[in-house]
Formats: C-alpha cells, sequence, structure tokens
C-alpha cells in the first residue's frame, strides 16, 4: 500500500478568495446591495413601509400568554405536509427505483409511464388534477390531496436519486451477497442500501428543499399553509411588500437551516470512514 | 480413490450474445479433491466458475452441484449458493460492515443463526486464515492480502461444500500473495473441495489433483499435475505453460 501523502501546500490552505471570511464579506456586500435597491426602488414608488404591523402575524402576547400568528400557524401547516411527503415520496421513489431495476416487464414499464408523465406535465396541472379528479373518486380532504400530489411529484426525483445510488454500488457487493447466499430483499436490505444510501444523502436534501418550496403550490386549494397565510394576510391588510418578504425569509431560514444540518451529517458520516 | 461427485458438468455451452464463451464443457469434481484451472486470459475460466454458483447462466447442458441441478428454480440456486462459497479477484467486501460482521452475515441472515452463535463461528475461521485480532476493523483498513483471506472466512463461516477461488492472488501486491497461498494450501489440507483458477503455478503443483487448461471457451487438457507440468499433450498446453513459467 503506497503511504498517503498530505496534498500540497497551496491546495491544503487555499487562497484568499477561498476563505471563509472573504464569502462572508461577498455575502455582506451582496446582500447589502440587493436591499438597497429594494429600498430604494420602494421609496420611489412612495410604499409606505409598515414594518411594525408585521410582528403580530407572527406572534402576540396577550396577558402574558404567548399566542402564535398567522405565518406560524401556516408554517406549521407547511412543515406537516412537507414530512408527510418526504416520507411518502421516498416510499415511492424507493418501490420505482426498484422497479425499474427489477427484471419484471410490466414493473419496469409501470415505473417508466409513471416517471414520463409526471415530469412532462406541470406541477399546478396535476394538483389541479388530484383536486378535482382523483380527490373526490378516493375522497381525500385537502390537505391529503396535497401531499399526495407532491409526493408523486417528487417521487419520480426521488425515484431517479435512488436509482442512481443503487447503480453506484459496484457490481462485486452483488455477486458477494449472492455468493454468501443471501436473497435479493436481503441483499438490497444488508448490503447494497446501506452503501447507496450515503450517497444518496446529497441529493435527497435537494429534494426534500425542492419540497418545502413546491408545498406552497397546496395554496392553490386553498389549503392553509404559509403562502395561503401570506396571502389572505396581505388581503386584508395590503401589507404587500412587509408579508412577502417575511413569507420568503421563513422559507429561506427553514430550507437553509435543513442544507447546513445534513451537510453536517455528511461530514460526520464521511468522518466514520 | 475418492468420495463421490459433488460438482458435476455436462456440456455445457454458454453465449454472451453472439459470442461463444463455454464451448462442450465437460467437468467433473469429487468430494476432497482439488481442481486448479489455468488458461490464457478471456479463455473462460472466470465463466464456468460463476457458472457454478449461478453469478452466471449457461444456455445448454447440465450443471449439478451437490446433487442439484442448476436451473431457472431459484430455489435450487439459493441453495446452490449456500453450499458453494466464492472468492473473488477484488475480494468484494462489504465495506459498511466491520470484518467479523462481514463474516456474521451469511450465516445469521441466510442461514438463521444466532448473533452469538455466528460471532464465535466468524472468530474460529478468522484464527484460521490468522487475522483475528482484525475483527473489529473496517475492510478499508486492512491490507489487500488480509482483505482476501478476510474473503476466505467469510465464505467459510457458511461451511460449504466447495469453494470457488477466481484468480484469488493477481490484484495482490507480490509480498501479500504468499500469505493469501499459505492460508487456501491450509484449506486444501484440511480436505476442502476446491476449484482454483490461478496462474500460481507452485501452489498448483502442492495441491491440484487435477489440472484443468482452457483456451477459447473449451478444456483442452486435464491431467494430475505431474503429468500436466512434466508432459502436456497440447501444443496449446506446452506454449502456455512455457509463457507463463519463464515468468
Ligand atoms: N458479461 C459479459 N458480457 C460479454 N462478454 C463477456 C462478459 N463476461 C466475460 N465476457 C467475455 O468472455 C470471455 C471470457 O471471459 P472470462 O472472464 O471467463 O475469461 P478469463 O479466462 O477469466 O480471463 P481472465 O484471465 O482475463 O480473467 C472474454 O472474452 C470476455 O471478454
Ligand atoms: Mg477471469
Amino acid at each position: 500500500m503506497a503511504a498517503s501523502r498530505p496534498p500540497p501546500t497551496h491546495l491544503r490552505r487555499g487562497r484568499w478568495w477561498n476563505a471563509p471570511w472573504f464569502d462572508t464579506l461577498q455575502f455582506a456586500v451582496f446582500t447589502g446591495a440587493l436591499l438597497w435597491l429594494t429600498v430604494a426602488g420602494a421609496m420611489n414608488m412612495g410604499y409606505n413601509w409598515q414594518w411594525y404591523r408585521v410582528p403580530r402575524f407572527i406572534y402576540r402576547v396577550v396577558d402574558g400568554e404567548l399566542i402564535w400568528g398567522p405565518l406560524i400557524k401556516g408554517l406549521v401547516v407547511t412543515l406537516e405536509i412537507t414530512a408527510w411527503s418526504v416520507v411518502i415520496t421516498l416510499a415511492i421513489g424507493l418501490v420505482t427505483a426498484l422497479l425499474r431495476l427489477s427484471n419484471s416487464f410490466s414493473g419496469r414499464i409501470v415505473a417508466k409511464v409513471y416517471l414520463e408523465a409526471v415530469r412532462n406535465t406541470p406541477l399546478l396541472i396535476q394538483i389541479y388534477l388530484f383536486y378535482f379528479v382523483l380527490g373526490p373518486i378516493i375522497g381525500l380532504d385537502r390537505f391529503w390531496v396535497g401531499v399526495a400530489c407532491l409526493s408523486v411529484f417528487e417521487g419520480a426525483f426521488a425515484c431517479e436519486v435512488i436509482r442512481a445510488g443503487i447503480l453506484s454500488v459496484p457490481r462485486g457487493q452483488w455477486e458477494a451477497s449472492d455468493g454468501i447466499g443471501l436473497g435479493r430483499v436481503q441483499g438490497y436490505r444488508y448490503v447494497i442500501l446501506p452503501q447507496a444510501v450515503p450517497l444518496m444523502l446529497p441529493p435527497l436534501t435537494g429534494l426534500v428543499i425542492s419540497l418545502i418550496k413546491n408545498s406552497a403550490i397546496v395554496s392553490v386549494i386553498a389549503v392553509f399553509d404559509l403562502t395561503t397565510e401570506g396571502r389572505n394576510i396581505i388581503a386584508d391588510t395590503f401589507l404587500s411588500f412587509e408579508i412577502w418578504m417575511t413569507v420568503a425569509a421563513i422559507y429561506l431560514v427553514l430550507t437553509v437551516t435543513l442544507s447546513v444540518f445534513v451537510s453536517y451529517l455528511e461530514h460526520r458520516v464521511r468522518a466514520r470512514e | 480413490m475418492k468420495d463421490n461427485v459433488v460438482i458435476e458438468l455436462e456440456g455445457v455451452n454458454k453465449w454472451f450474445g453472439d459470442f461463444h464463451v463455454l464451448k462442450d464443457i465437460d467437468l467433473k469434481v469429487r468430494e476432497r479433491e482439488r481442481v486448479v484451472v489455468c488458461g490464457p486470459s478471456g479463455s473462460g475460466k472466470s465463466t464456468v466458475i460463476r457458472c457454478i454458483n449461478r453469478l452466471e447462466e449457461h444456455q445448454e447442458g447440465r450443471i449439478v452441484v451437490d446433487g442439484q441441478e442448476l436451473d431457472d428454480d431459484t430455489r435450487n440456486v439459493a441453495a446452490v449458493r449456500r453450499e458453494v462459497g466464492m472468492v473473488f479477484q477484488q475480494f468484494n467486501l462489504f465495506p459498511h460492515l466491520t470484518v467479523i460482521e462481514n463474516c456474521m452475515l451469511g450465516p445469521t441472515r441466510a442461514r438463521g443463526m444466532s448473533k452469538a452463535e455466528a460471532r464465535d463461528r466468524a472468530m474460529e475461521y478468522l484464527a484460521r486464515v490468522r487475522i483475528p485480532e482484525q475483527a473489529e476493523k473496517y475492510p478499508g483498513q486492512l491490507s489487500g492480502g488480509q482483505q482476501q483471506r478476510v474473503a476466505i472466512a467469510r465464505s467459510l463461516c457458511m461451511q460449504p461444500k466447495v469453494m470457488l477461488f477466481d484468480e484469488p492472488t493477481s490484484a495482490l501486491d507480490p509480498e501479500m500473495i504468499k500469505e493469501v497461498l499459505d492460508v487456501m494450501i491450509d484449506l486444501a489440507q484440511s480436505g476442502m473441495t476446491m476449484i482454483v483458477v490461478t496462474h500460481e503455478m507452485g501452489f498448483a503443483r502442492t495441491v491440484a489433483d487435477q489440472m484443468v487448461f482452457m483456451d477459447e471457451g473449451r478444456i483442452v487438457e486435464t491431467a494430475p499435475p505431474e503429468r500436466f507440468f512434466a508432459n502436456p499433450e497440447s501444443e496449446r498446453t506446452k506454449l502456455f505453460l512455457s509463457q507463463i513459467l519463464s515468468h
């Protein structure tokens, strides 16, 4: 075995433009410029900023008691939708990935038709189909129509991620698994998936983030998620700049937190190896 | 005389698409017998032994392993695989499991053995391949020679009737070849039935009962090692031996 040598200094250290402080500076300048543009633009059109009216839509304190505002209630619904959808998305993705990799001809066709249908129609149309056609037939309420639609939509992407992960495990692993007498299901469970899942994790995070964002689509079928709540508040108060910015910021906090958390997890997984 | 036949190939033919890889292969391996297969690259050596535990399917002929004929019946395939251990050129250890977990997976999951019993057995075989002290490490932390010995122990934990080896030392650095061959010689002396694809002719002389020489998908010559090395019948065998022994 060749002894592993440390990489050359210039690769290890990185140049100043790769340093964290420079990243931070870049980010600050960029955000500052954006903020200034917005504020200046709003001033030019005579927009009357009323940020002081925003907090009560997030929380209020009445008689020393904390009461969550509609934005937080909407956020909770968004989180619920996302959580359920993640679970169902992964289940759909795993099943279709296994179907696509199976020896069954009809299984592969079913998976292929599903993938093509979902990937080649707009999400908005899908949710209308679910709401107006499938919902009444199966008798789902709005919340579950939203969850079902998002899961079916994202399941197609999860399928590709999971399939790619499974395929990137070397063939020899299957042969070794067969060789010690494990069946197909056992091979997946004990040999292939444990190696494939860490590879799928980064792209699956992307998927969860896109689920959070796409969950806003349920506002078109009047599920009271974050986006719907935001729109309702604006209808009452005309605070469109402040509320949309707040809503966007909440989504942003959610997705950024998630990606930071996952990169920490990945780091841990890699450190263990 | 040796005991009964454990592996029998009769008129086996196999194609990869249009390419005829195996041509009328006949081979009998008896219990406790050691067969060494050699031949030039691409002659179909790997394919033959991969057919024996159904990592590849043959299209014509019969393959019978321990009384079970290999056909499309998946139960037969699973039963055969539990009785046939396979060691690969590239080790193919499970990188996400420790050495001992690698050894315990088959017994616990395919044979339904208890964890404690599987662990004892794994330690026993790790001791036999002379690396009991590496049990809790991950494969990535071991040298190639150590990894291959773990792979042998992993197969032995299934207590197979037959062990198949596909060039077990050709991915190893020269200084590690011996430690693996020593383990295989031990195994041969303990009476294991073995089919070994290898170009290690010293090993072949020591352990083989039968030498099999393959070329272009055919078995060209089968002979006991004394005759095979001293006095081969076929010109192609002579040519091959002169090339390989001159190294
Ligand atoms: N999956 C496959 N599809 C198509 N052709 C294959 C496949 N596997 C092997 N072959 C071909 O079959 C022939 C025999 O291959 P095999 O691996 O059995 O040879 P080998 O004797 O083991 O050679 P080597 O000493 O290089 O390992 C080769 O020409 C190879 O290219
Ligand atoms: Mg080979």
